[in-house]
């Protein structure tokens, strides 16, 4: 009456699929939470920055820059801050709250659950869209006040903007993973990250640039995600829209595998 | 069926420590257990691997069958674990906090809300349920984790150190609910330091030392095992000395404090008739230290750690405790029948 190890598999106590479904639910209904709780945290902010940068650079100095890539250029840097907002809040939301969920052991909520890896990943990326999309909404309304956009590829727009909120949610979610102490949370974001969005095209078309500094602006990832974006509203881009977002899916999914393997090996949260 | 069967378990953490060294156990299914032992023993340690908080370093551990290597997933969702230290996010609402729990264990909101109302209700928390958990006092918090370790309702609750810092009203009323809990039928796998707690609730029980198993036993075998026992006794009139009993050593605390240790073929009536001839009058009398708690420390003594680790030091000391005086345990064999 051996019943411990070589057995045959029993049948699980409950249906799997469904503790899945049901455990993923869980964790998008307590990130939403989160981000409602918090509001002024998480959905002011970028309010606040993208009314800035309309004013001082689309006002101030837009017109002294006349236009850039066929727009003007309070039209041109529209897409670009939604998306520069999209990718700050994506990455912010589940960094901090990963990293929180670590730093105050309540990620062991989940750990002693049947939740699997795949899918606490899967759960903080989705919580992740939906600031990223949230803000995306948020931005895009204050934009409307600044300027005029109109949409030309829905689908486009729609396509940028998820992958690009799930490649950076990911990369929060890894940063979160790794991360220490404070210090490595904020580091990638501030040393990688933002110099990347600042050179990302958001603020000028790399036609502008010396052609050593165009192919060094091709390197960047983020380029390709805000021209993929701006093409969505323009039918104009510095890019290859579709290379983009394959890219982009392949992001993703790179990304995710990532998340998950450093999860099953457990850095910094098994021991 | 066994709620959990270990076979072999080490584990050793990357700092080197080897805080579990061949752990063999089974616990029965409907069994109330506890596990026993000093700070740094392991104990910790081996629910962290069955609940996969820690990843094993070898051996084989299983939950109602399912091994946690194979079917990991469906081993979790049988227990139900209520850890040493608080993990829940404080500033969340009890109600938030148990509800999603049992979220991650796949249970629908809207069963989840009717048992956050039973659980929190028993628990002493309903009127709580909407505060900031960061607000709950100490007793209140770890009350939270045992609502929340029952709302999947999970066919084995591993408690570790539940009744820390928790007064005396409230761990009785605590015991009263786990006891119920077992009889329903739920095991149930204690670890406490308060060994009177441990002697009254559990049915059998292991003592884990240095990460090994040194006993394994029911808890009624167990406490008959011990040969003497020491009485204290206390009298209406003060001594000057120890009185002279044949066959009973004897001690003078103070003048009107008598300890009389007494073996188990010897009788207690024995001991009054002789006090009386002598004209001494006893009180009240009272077992020096509870039994178990005389058991435990003959345990660990002999298997030579015996609480040589303050409690806010553990670990340190765990490393630094020489290899060969554990190997050499003398206990082992004696209790490894497990
Ligand atoms: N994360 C860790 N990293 C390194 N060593 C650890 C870790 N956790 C525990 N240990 C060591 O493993 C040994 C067993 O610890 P464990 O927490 O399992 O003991 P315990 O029996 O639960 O003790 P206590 O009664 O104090 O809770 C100790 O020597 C401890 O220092
Ligand atoms: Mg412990």
């Amino acid at each position: 009456m051996n019943d411990s190890a070589a057995g045959a598999p029993l049948p699980p106590p409950v249906g799997l699929g469904l503790v899945h479904w049901i455990g993923f639910q869980t964790i998008v209904i307590r990130e939403y939470g989160r981000i409602i709780r918090i509001w002024g945290q998480t959905l002011v902010p970028s309010a606040v920055n993208a009314t800035l940068y309309f004013v001082i650079f689309g006002s101030l100095i837009g017109r002294r820059v006349g236009q850039m890539g066929g727009h003007s250029y309070m039209q041109f840097i529209a897409p670009g801050l939604i998306m520069m907002a999209v990718i700050s809040n994506s990455y912010a939301n589940v960094v901090s709250s990963f990293f929180g969920a670590k730093f105050g052991k309540h990620v062991e909520e989940m750990l002693v659950s049947p939740l699997p890896d795949w899918l606490i990943v899967a759960g903080y990326a989705a919580g992740g869209l939906v600031r990223g999309l949230l803000v995306g909404v948020v931005v895009t309304a204050v934009t409307l006040l600044f300027a005029h956009l109109r949409v030309e590829h829905a689908a486009i727009i729609a396509a940028a903007v998820i992958l690009t909120s799930a490649v950076f949610s990911l990369g929060g979610f890894i940063n979160a993973l790794v991360a220490k102490n404070f210090d490595q949370i904020s580091w990638f974001p501030t040393f990688v990250l933002q110099p990347l969005t600042y050179f990302g095209g958001v603020f000028y078309s790399v036609q502008i640039l010396p052609g050593w500094a165009q192919a060094v602006s091709y390197a960047n990832p983020i380029l390709y995600m805000v021209n993929a974006f701006r093409y969505g509203f323009f039918g104009v881009s510095d890019v290859d829209v579709a290379g983009a977002l394959l890219i982009m899916a392949a992001a993703v999914a790179g990304l995710f595998t990532i998340a998950v393997v450093l999860m099953h090996r457990a850095s910094g949260i098994r021991e | 069926m066994h709620a959990l069967s270990v076979r072999g378990l080490t584990k050793t953490y990357s700092n080197g420590v080897q805080a579990l060294k061949g752990v063999d156990l089974d616990v029965e299914e409907g069994d109330f257990f506890a596990l026993l032992g000093p700070n740094g023993a392991g104990k910790t340690t081996l629910i962290g691997i069955a609940t996969s908080l820690v990843n094993k370093t070898s051996g084989s551990l299983s939950v109602f069958g399912y091994d946690i290597d194979r079917q990991i997933e469906a081993a979790k969702s049988c227990i139900g674990v209520v850890p040493q230290e608080l993990n829940f996010n404080q500033f969340e609402s009890p109600e938030t906090i148990v509800v999603n729990q049992a979220g991650f264990y796949g249970i629908p909101r809207r069963i989840a809300r009717v048992r956050a109302q039973k659980y929190l209700k028993q628990l002493q928390l309903w009127d709580k349920r909407d505060k900031m958990a960061r607000a709950l006092s100490g007793g209140m918090k770890r009350r939270l984790m045992i609502a929340r370790a029952l709302m999947h309702e999970p066919r084995l609750l591993i408690l570790d150190e539940p009744t820390a810092g928790v007064d005396i009203e409230v761990r009785r009323s605590m015991w009263e609910f786990v006891r119920e809990i077992n009889s329903q039928g739920t095991t149930i796998i204690l670890t406490t330091h308060y060994l009177e707690e441990a002697e009254s609730l559990c049915r059998n029980i292991a003592i884990i030392d240095g990460g090994h198993i040194v006993e394994r036993d029911q808890m009624s075998s167990l406490l008959r095992r011990l040969h003497t026992e020491v009485f204290v006794l206390n009298l209406r009139d003060s001594l000057a000395a120890a009185p002279q009993l044949a066959g009973y050593p004897t001690t003078l605390v103070d003048g009107r404090t008598l300890e009389v240790e007494v073996t188990k073929e010897q009788s207690l009536n024995d001991i009054f008739m002789r006090l009386s001839a002598l004209g001494i009058e006893v009180l009240s009398m009272r077992n020096k230290v509870n039994r178990l708690e005389e058991i435990f420390m003959r345990l660990v003594e002999k298997h030579g750690t015996a609480l040589e680790e303050g409690p806010g030091e553990r670990g340190r000391a765990g490393e630094s405790r020489p290899a060969s005086r554990s190997e050499a345990a003398p206990l082992r064999g004696h209790g490894g029948r497990s």
